[in-house]
C-alpha cells in the first residue's frame, strides 16, 4: 500500500500555490484569445514554392494595412496561418489574393479562411463561459444529489483546480483559447468528476464498513483500492489523447494537449485534492450513516 | 448478474450483427436503401463554405415610419385634424396637432380596432407605441411591432437567398433560420465563396428613374454615384419601375457592338407604365439604379412599347449573368451583412479525415495492446467489445446519418480511451473480492453488482458534460459532443451486454479455476 495520506500537506500546499500562480498569470498575463472568442481573420496556406518563408508574407502583408498581422508556420515549412484583426474591408481575403499572386506567382492554395465578425465573437465567448459555468452547476447538483455535501465540495473543488490550473498552463505557454479548448475544458470537467466520483464512491462504501478507522487512514485505503483503475483509465485515455496530438492534426493538437493537461491534473486532484478536503472537514462514518437514515 | 436468457443472446447478436452492416455500408454499396446510409462529412471534413449572414432591420424600420408619415397625415386629414412637424429621429416619428385634437389621436392609435395602429390579438399588443408630450407625439415600434418586422423580413431574405443560390447552383446547400435576424448558409464542396458573398452581399434593387437638371422636382431629387465612379447625375425619386415588375433577366451579347448586355422583360402593369414613360421623356435620360448606384443612363430616343428592354453598362459577361441572376431572384427586403465565415478547402478536409483515421486507429491498437498486456483473457473479451462499441458508434451515426466533424473523430478516439474504464473498474472489483472469495461465479457476481454505481456515477458526468457541450456548441463541437455522448450508451450497451456475456460463458467454463483474472 502506497502511503499518499504522508504527502498530503505538501501537496495542498503545492496545489493551493498552483492555483494562485494560475490566478496571478490568468490576470497579469491573460489568455490568449484566438479569433473565435476576439474576433478577426484566419487564413490557413499552403505555398508550392519552399522558397517562400514566414517573413517574406509576413513582408508583403505588412504594406496591405491589415493592422496587426501575425504570420507564422502551421504544422510545416509550406504552410503558413495568417492572423489578423477585424477589418472593415469586406472584400480583404480577395486583396490578399491579389496581392499574394502578384508578388509571388500563383503558388498559394488558400486552405481554409475564417472571418469571425465582432458581435459573433462576443457571443460565442459568452457562451463559452456560460457553457462552462452551467457544466460546474450541474456537476455540483449531481454530486449534491448523489453524496453528502463534504463530498460535493471536495469534488467541486477538485474541478475548479483542474480548470484554473489548464487555463493557466495554458497561459503560462501563450496556446491559443478558441472554441475547441473550451469542449475540451468541459470534457475535462466529465473526467475530473468521473475520477473523483470512484474514489468518493470507494470512501463512502469504507466508512461504512469501518468504524474504527480515522479519514485519514480510510482515504489512503480507498485510493489504494481503486488506484490500478485509476492507473489504467488514465493511461488508456491519454494513449488516446497522445494519439491524436501527434497524428490528428494540426487543428486537434491544442484541444488535446488542454485534455492531456486536464487528465493528469484531473488524476492527481481526486487523489491529492478531493480527498484532502474530506480529511480536513473531519468526516467519519456519522456523516454517511446520518445521510442513510433520512 | 451473471445469468442472459437464450432470447437475450440472440437479441444481442443481432443487434451487433445489425450495427456491424450498417457501419460498414460507409465501404461498401448496399442496394437496400436502409442499409445505404452514409454518415455526413461536417464542412471541416469534405470542405465548404460556412456563412453567418445578418440581415440589417434598421434602414427597414426607418423607411416604414416615413412611410407612415404620409399616412397619418391623409388619416387625420380626413377627420379634419392638422398634423405637422414630421420628423424622423432614432426610429421614432415625431408630429404635432393642437391641444383640441390630442384625445382623437391618441385614441385612433390606441383602439384595438385602429386602422392605423394593427392589434395582435395573440401577444396582446399593438404594432406601434405612442406617447404624447405637450402637444408632440411620439411614435416607434413596440416590442412586438419589431419582432414581427424582423420576423417577416428574414422570411423575406431567407426565400431570396435560397433563389440566389440555387441559381448558382451548388451541391445540397443548407439555409436555415438562426434568431430573428440571422440567417445560416452551409454550401458544401465550395472553397471559393467569393461570388457568393458578393452575390449575397447586395440588396439588389432595382429602381428606373428619371436624371433630372434641377432639385425642384415635386417628388424630390437626389445625387447618384454611377457604379464605375465616373460622374454624377441628379436622379428624381420618383419611381418609374422597379424590380418587382420584371418577370425575367437574361444576360445576352449585342451583336451590333459586341457587348454583353441584360435583356428584360415586364409583367403587364411594368410594361404599360413603362411604354407611358418611354413615350412622353422623349430625349430625356432614364437612369437605371441598382441599390442606390446608376448602372446606366440613357437617352429615351423611342417609345418601348413591347414590355421588354436592355440594360447596357460595360459589362463583362461574368457581371452581366451575375446581374441577370440578382435581378430574376428578387430584391432582399434588408441589406444582409456576414458576420461569420469559415470556409475550408477540399484538400485540407481530406488531410483531417486522414489524420483522424490515422490517430484512430493508432490510439485504437495502442488502447487494445495496453489492456490485452493488463488482463490477458479478459484483455480480449474487453477489446471484442472494444471493437463492437466502435462499430455501433459508428452505426449509429450512420443509421441517423449524423455529420461527422474532425471534434466529432477526437470524440470517437476519446470514447475509446474512456470505454475502457468500466471493464477495469468491474474486474479490478472482481479482483478484490477474489481475495475473500473462492467461489468464481459468486465472486464475479458481486464484482459486476458492486461496481455498477460507480460506473453509472462516472458516465453521467460525462454525459452532462456532453449535453451541455451539444445544446451550447456551435457546427464542429456538435460534433464532438454527439459523438462523445453517443459513445457512453454504446459503452454501457458492450460492456454490460457483450463483455459481460462474453464474461459469463468463459467464467461458467472455468467455474474452479484459480487466479482466473
Amino acid at each position: 500500500m502506497i502511503a499518499f495520506n504522508k504527502y498530503y500537506n505538501k501537496f495542498n500546499i503545492l496545489s493551493v500555490s498552483l492555483i494562485i500562480i494560475s490566478l496571478l498569470l490568468l490576470t497579469l498575463k491573460g489568455l490568449n484569445f484566438g479569433i473565435d472568442f476576439k474576433g478577426g481573420t484566419l487564413i490557413e496556406l499552403r505555398s508550392t514554392d519552399t522558397k517562400i518563408n514566414v517573413s517574406s508574407l509576413r513582408d508583403n502583408l505588412s504594406q496591405m494595412n491589415l493592422g496587426d498581422v501575425s504570420v507564422k508556420n502551421f504544422g510545416n515549412e509550406t504552410d503558413f496561418l495568417i492572423k489578423f484583426e477585424n477589418n472593415e474591408n469586406k472584400n480583404v481575403i480577395e486583396e490578399i489574393k491579389m496581392n499574394l499572386d502578384k508578388s509571388f506567382g500563383s503558388n498559394f492554395n488558400f486552405r481554409r479562411v475564417e472571418n469571425v465578425g465582432p458581435k459573433v465573437s462576443a457571443e460565442l465567448l459568452k457562451s463559452g463561459v456560460i457553457a462552462i459555468s452551467v457544466a460546474l452547476f450541474l456537476m455540483l447538483i449531481y454530486i449534491w444529489i448523489r453524496f453528502e455535501w463534504q463530498f460535493s465540495l471536495g469534488a467541486i473543488i477538485a474541478l475548479f483546480h483542474d480548470v484554473i490550473v489548464t487555463l493557466g498552463v495554458f497561459s503560462l505557454l501563450g496556446l491559443e483559447i478558441n472554441l475547441s479548448i473550451i469542449a475540451a475544458v468541459l470534457t475535462i470537467v466529465g473526467y475530473s468528476m468521473n475520477d473523483t466520483v470512484v474514489i468518493f464512491d470507494r470512501v463512502r462504501e469504507n466508512l461504512r464498513k469501518y468504524s474504527d478507522i480515522k479519514i485519514f487512514e480510510l482515504t489512503n485505503i480507498s485510493i489504494n483500492e481503486t488506484l490500478s483503475r485509476t492507473l489504467i483509465t488514465s493511461i488508456t485515455t491519454l494513449l488516446a489523447l497522445l494519439s491524436i496530438f501527434f497524428f490528428g492534426g494540426e487543428v486537434l493538437k491544442g484541444f488535446s494537449l488542454a485534455m492531456i493537461f486536464g487528465v493528469i491534473f484531473g488524476t492527481y486532484s481526486s487523489i491529492y485534492i478531493a480527498n484532502t478536503v474530506l480529511v480536513r472537514l473531519n468526516v467519519s462514518q456519522k456523516t454517511v450513516l446520518r445521510e442513510d437514515k433520512n | 448478474m451473471l445469468y442472459f436468457s437464450k432470447l437475450r443472446i440472440i437479441f444481442i447478436t443481432l443487434i451487433s450483427l445489425f450495427f456491424i452492416i450498417i457501419a460498414s455500408s460507409n465501404l461498401f454499396k448496399f442496394s437496400n436503401e436502409i442499409l445505404n446510409k452514409k454518415i455526413n462529412l461536417g464542412l471541416d471534413l469534405q470542405g465548404g463554405s460556412y456563412l453567418l449572414l445578418e440581415i440589417d432591420n434598421d434602414p427597414v424600420i426607418e423607411q416604414k415610419l416615413q412611410n407612415l408619415t404620409v399616412t397619418i397625415r391623409n388619416y387625420f386629414k380626413e377627420k379634419n385634424i392638422k398634423t405637422t412637424s414630421f420628423k424622423l429621429i432614432d426610429q421614432t416619428l415625431l408630429f404635432s396637432s393642437d391641444e383640441n385634437s390630442k384625445q382623437t389621436i391618441l385614441d385612433d392609435f390606441e383602439s384595438k380596432e385602429s386602422r392605423l395602429n394593427p392589434y395582435y390579438q395573440r401577444f396582446k399588443s399593438h404594432q406601434l407605441n405612442i406617447t404624447e408630450e405637450n402637444n408632440f407625439f411620439k411614435v416607434s415600434y413596440s416590442k412586438q411591432g419589431i419582432i414581427n418586422l424582423k420576423t417577416s423580413s428574414q422570411d423575406q431574405a431567407l426565400e431570396i437567398v435560397r433563389r440566389r443560390i440555387d441559381e448558382i447552383g451548388t451541391n445540397e446547400p443548407n439555409i436555415l433560420k438562426r434568431g430573428n435576424d440571422r440567417i445560416l448558409v452551409e454550401l458544401p464542396g465550395l472553397d471559393d465563396p467569393m461570388r457568393i458573398k458578393s452575390l449575397l452581399g447586395k440588396t439588389a434593387n432595382l429602381t428606373f428613374r428619371f436624371v433630372t437638371n434641377n432639385n425642384e422636382d415635386s417628388f424630390g431629387a437626389e445625387k447618384l454615384a454611377f457604379e464605375d465612379g465616373s460622374e454624377e447625375a441628379i436622379v428624381s425619386k420618383r419611381i418609374i419601375l422597379s424590380g418587382d415588375n420584371l418577370l425575367d433577366a437574361q444576360p445576352r451579347m449585342n451583336s451590333e457592338n459586341n457587348e454583353t448586355v441584360v435583356n428584360f422583360s415586364l409583367d403587364r402593369v411594368g410594361a404599360k407604365r413603362f411604354g407611358k414613360a418611354t413615350s412622353t421623356g422623349i430625349g430625356k435620360r432614364l437612369a437605371i439604379v441598382l441599390d442606390e448606384k446608376i448602372i446606366s443612363a440613357p437617352v429615351i430616343r423611342d417609345t418601348i412599347a413591347t414590355g421588354s428592354g436592355q440594360i447596357s453598362g460595360g459589362f463583362t459577361f461574368q457581371s452581366a449573368t451575375d446581374l441577370a441572376l440578382l435581378l430574376r431572384s428578387g430584391a432582399l427586403p434588408a441589406p444582409l451583412n456576414i458576420i461569420e465565415e469559415r470556409t475550408v478547402g477540399p484538400d485540407l478536409g481530406q488531410d483531417s479525415i486522414n489524420a483522424g483515421m490515422i490517430a484512430l486507429l493508432i490510439g485504437f491498437i495502442l488502447v487494445i495492446l495496453y489492456i490485452f498486456f493488463k488482463y490477458k483473457i479478459f484483455g480480449i473479451i474487453t477489446n471484442i467489445a472494444l471493437v463492437l462499441n466502435l462499430f455501433i458508434l459508428i452505426g449509429i451515426l450512420t443509421l441517423f446519418e449524423a455529420t461527422l466533424t474532425l471534434p466529432g473523430i477526437a470524440g470517437i478516439i476519446l470514447t475509446v480511451g474512456m470505454a475502457v474504464d468500466a471493464n477495469v473498474l468491474i474486474f479490478e472489483r472482481i479482483k478484490e473480492e477474489l481475495k475473500n472469495e473462492k467461489n468464481n461465479l459468486i465472486a464475479f457476481d458481486s464484482g459486476y453488482t458492486k461496481s455498477r454505481t460507480a460506473i453509472l456515477d462516472a458516465n453521467i458526468t460525462t454525459l452532462l458534460a456532453a449535453i451541455i457541450l451539444f445544446f451550447m456548441g456551435s457546427g464542429p463541437i456538435k460534433g464532438f459532443s454527439l459523438t462523445l455522448g453517443i459513445g457512453i450508451f454504446t459503452t454501457l450497451f458492450t460492456v454490460y451486454f457483450i463483455a459481460r456475456l462474453l464474461t459469463v460463458l468463459y467464467v461458467s467454463k472455468n467455474k474452479e479455476k484459480e487466479g482466473l483474472i
